[in-house]
């Protein structure tokens, strides 16, 4: 199953990878619409990002949440009709709504915030 | 459980190209769709099955502002089309379908619903019921704030709205079946183009024996689209199934566009979207340790009911029972199918909507077929089971599944049959005046043998039970079949309406929310019995008449916007009770503010948690006058039953002596000593009586209303509701 793993140890706040991940999945510059957030506690950073378990596919009504040939638990927006279910629901709070957006969106593990992240910590790895 | 599971349901779709082949369209109405602005579509469709003419109103700003929709709608549109002397089967009697502004948001718990106003049959004064499913969000969404049918078909039809083509047509349809199991798969199946649009239709049915009693309820489907299957949810309360099947209906059909989270065309979507999560989070973290409405819906309660002794046995005699085991949550949590999102409209985490799959029935007209059952719930597990002395899990399910099909109302249904059976017990009734049923106490097959004779239309089951225990009482003892005072006693009944399923003897309060009520006896507007009798948080009678202010108001809100009660207090806030005084916990302040911010963020019209109040007393007021210009609506018809209010008889007084008399010692400061059973029993009476009395004087005053019950001038002008005709239906009773 592809996911995106960190290790926040890495993570020195540069917060690329949000920038990144909101222009990749909603077209934006705007933070806030991104699926991985990093947020600093007591100096030290984290790094909240959908870990795939898929605990969300369940909770939908619509059958809109499913995994793909790569495991990775992708919406169908089509199907959505923004209940946001799947985000109150989520065990580690990383589905994420925005109030420009009609649904719900969340990390596909496609790899764009690794690729922009200058600390190396983050990267598309199997479980 | 696997949530893919493939169930195996009798299924009813052999002939249904040759059953859609067999319309014929006898009128047709061409309009252009269009999605609410900010919760309101600013029209409502007029079908009149007399005329066949289908036309549109306008809804005007006034008419929001005073009646807001849903409940407030309906009862506006049903007061211009009735006159005084209008009876329920009369032509011009009107069902209106409502879902109200909030109705059809995605995020936030129970927002699908609808209200349902008709002139009841049962009690011949407005009825409105709330109800789940699809029809009312889809109707919105096709273009209208209410449909209104008025007349009468003088043959079976349908009337189809077609959401998305702008199309309306009344069709001759006489192929499907009437029973609402039925009915919705056929509809669904014939008017959605393939299995993903199936969550487009909605069916609106009543069933058999709704066109032989005055307890019909209305069923609005749903197509769960894990089960596959069409579900069933009930505007269950005053008999509109009843006047729905007198017009001649068989169906309404509602096929929309498909759902998306902001169709309301909210002004802000953001604040709605909070407000909504915040709450399935709540859900998350808290339903395992309040309610479990996810895993066993309102079917929780009946344990606590059990325990507090307020679940209703063997008409509400008493209020525990050792088997109520049996029908507790510990059965339905392995009857309900496990871990499926079961919610009767889209975003609703609660998910109350649990359903028995595969059930196996082993009676009339459908013996031997697998059905999914939706429910029980609290109410007909009550109703149907403990307060009939049935504690077999599978009669329960099985006796849901007949009314809904047959389209009756299960809280009627069950006091009906716990007064019939009770009736039994006394001598009343026996096998000669019933034409053969053996109506003892926990015989779940005559329970149902009496349900299909009223879906026959024929036998006591048509004849006496189908008519309520109102009109049951007079029958009775006009045939000099027991003596008229026990028999008023006995029949929990209000305004022609069976009480719902709650024992009110040991809650004053309760007395005052069953019986000081606009419609009749339900639990729609006042649940004090914890608030009261458990925690006695309420104790004087100035408090408890601000409770039966407050929460009739407040929850009449719920039915102007389109929501469900539950999530309001059916799940709270961690802190909620550490937070606030008990008193203001109980109205779960941090959720009033929910209902602020998603009226405010769908209508762009900022309003206060005070304001909540203000729209609904509006509405509330509205009604009672309604009451009023319908020939009740005045003191004598607050009145309640006396088992409502204390124990009618010896065993009763002697199942609880304990209790009954130390409250002489301690409320009338009689020593019970030396007195006979009967003596005390008198004592009770005449001073809960009473006492029942001075709360209908505190609740008067405090909803504006004169020693009569009538609302004051000022009360109407306070209201912005002083219309002339609103005055001109008080001021004979002022005078």
């Amino acid at each position: 199953m592809k996911y995106l793993k960190t290790t926040p140890a890495k993570c020195k706040g540069v917060r690329a990878c949000e920038k990144a991940c909101a222009r990749t999945i909603n077209k934006s510059d705007d933070p806030a619409k991104s699926a991985i957030r990093v947020t600093a506690k007591d100096g030290v950073f984290e790094i909240n990002v959908c870990n795939q378990c898929g605990a969300c596919i369940d909770i939908c009504p619509v059958k809109a949440l499913s995994r793909n040939k790569q495991g990775v638990v992708m919406l169908d927006r089509k199907l959505c009709v923004g209940c946001l279910m799947c985000v109150g629901y989520c065990p580690t709070l990383s589905m994420r709504t925005h109030p420009d957006l009609r649904e719900p969106f969340k990390c596909i593990a496609c790899g764009a915030c690794a690729r922009a992240c200058p600390e190396q910590a983050l990267e598309i790895a199997e479980k | 459980m696997d949530v893919n599971k493939v169930f195996e349901y009798t299924r009813y779709l052999d002939g249904i190209e040759k059953m859609k082949a067999a319309h014929v369209v006898l009128a047709e109405y061409a309009y252009t769709p269009s999605l609410p602005e900010k919760g309101y579509t600013n029209r409502t469709l007029h079908v009149d099955l007399s005329t066949m003419k289908i036309s549109e109103k306008k809804v005007d700003e006034a008419m929001k502002k005073t009646f807001t929709g849903g409940r407030g709608f309906g009862l506006k549109y049903l007061w211009d089309a009735i006159k005084p002397t209008t009876k329920w089967n009369d032509p011009e009697n009107d069902i209106i379908i409502s879902p109200g502004p909030i109705c059809g948001i995605t995020q936030y718990p129970g927002a699908g619903k609808s209200l349902v106003v008709t002139l009841s049959p049962i009690t011949n004064i407005p009825i409105d019921s709330n109800v789940g499913a699809y029809l009312g969000p889809l109707l919105k969404f096709s273009g209208f704030d209410a449909l209104e049918i008025q007349g009468k078909a003088t043959e079976d039809v349908i009337v189809v709205l077609e959401g998305v083509k702008g199309r309306v047509t009344i069709e001759r349809a006489p192929l499907e079946s009437v029973n609402s199991h039925v009915a919705a798969e056929q509809f669904t199946h014939e008017y959605a183009a393939d299995e993903a649009d199936r969550r487009n239709v909605s069916v609106a049915s009543a069933g058999q024996a709704a066109e032989h009693s005055l307890i019909g309820c209305l069923n609005f489907c749903y197509y769960d689209v894990r089960r596959k299957v069409t579900r069933l949810k009930q505007a269950g309360r005053g008999g509109i199934g009843t006047v729905f099947r007198d017009k001649h209906l068989k169906a309404l059909v509602v096929h929309g566009p498909q759902v998306k989270g902001d169709m309301n065309r909210p002004a802000d979507l953001g604040r709605v979207q909070r407000a909504g999560v915040k709450l399935h989070r709540e859900m998350h973290d808290f339903d395992d340790k309040m309610c479990t409405m996810r895993k066993v819906g309102t079917t929780n309660i009946v344990s606590v009911m059990n325990a507090y002794d307020l679940l209703p046995v063997m008409n509400f005699q008493y209020g525990s029972h050792p088997d109520a085991k049996h029908i507790d949550k510990t059965t339905w949590i392995r009857k309900f199918t496990q871990g499926i999102p079961d919610g009767c409209w889209y975003g609703c985490s609660m998910a109350c909507a649990h359903g028995v799959d595969e059930f196996a029935l082993r009676t009339g007209p459908y013996q031997g077929h697998k059905v999914i059952v939706d429910g029980p719930e609290y109410e007909t597990a009550a109703g149907c089971g403990s307060n009939c002395g049935i504690f077999d899990p599978h009669w329960v399910i099985e006796c849901n599944f007949y009314c809904d099909t047959y389209g009756i109302d299960t809280i009627s249904f069950g006091t009906i049959t716990g007064f019939v059976m009770e009736c039994w017990q006394r001598g009343i009734l026996d096998k000669e005046r019933t034409g053969g049923l053996e109506l003892t106490w926990g015989n779940g097959e005559a329970q149902l043998e009496m349900m299909h004779q009223m879906a026959r239309g024929e036998g006591f089951g048509a004849q006496y039970a189908g008519q309520g225990v109102h009109r049951m009482k007079t029958m009775f003892a006009d045939n000099g079949w027991g003596d008229r005072q026990l028999l008023d006693d006995i029949a929990l009944e209000g305004k022609g309406l069976e009480q719902s399923e709650y024992m009110s003897k040991e809650s004053l309060a309760q007395q005052g929310g069953y019986y000081l009520t606009n419609k009749g006896p339900q639990h729609d507007e006042a649940w004090l019995i914890f608030m009261d009798m458990v925690n006695n948080q309420i104790p004087t009678f100035e408090d408890k008449a601000e409770a039966l202010y407050y929460f009739p108001m407040f929850r009449t809100w719920f039915g102007l916007n389109g929501l469900c009660k539950l999530p309001w207090n059916d799940i709270e806030p961690g802190d909620n009770r550490t937070a606030n005084t008990p008193q203001e916990a109980a109205k779960v302040p941090e959720h009033v503010q929910n209902y602020v911010d998603l009226f405010s963020g769908v209508t762009g019209r900022e309003i206060t948690k005070e304001e909540i109040i203000a729209m609904s007393e509006r509405v509330y007021q509205f009604q009672r006058v309604f009451d009023l210009r319908m020939g009740k609506g005045t003191r004598q018809y607050d009145k309640a039953p006396y088992r409502a209010v204390g124990p009618v008889t010896r065993e009763e007084y002697e199942s609880r002596q304990e209790r009954y008399d130390k409250q002489l010692t301690d409320w009338m400061k009689v020593d019970p000593a030396g007195k006979s059973t009967e003596e005390k029993m008198a004592l009770h009476r005449a001073y809960r009586e009473d006492r029942y009395q001075k709360l209908v004087d505190a609740v008067y005053k405090r909803r504006g209303w004169t020693e009569n019950g009538i609302p004051t001038l000022e009360t109407l002008r306070r209201n912005g509701i002083d219309f002339p005709e609103v005055v001109a239906a008080v001021k004979p009773h002022l005078k």
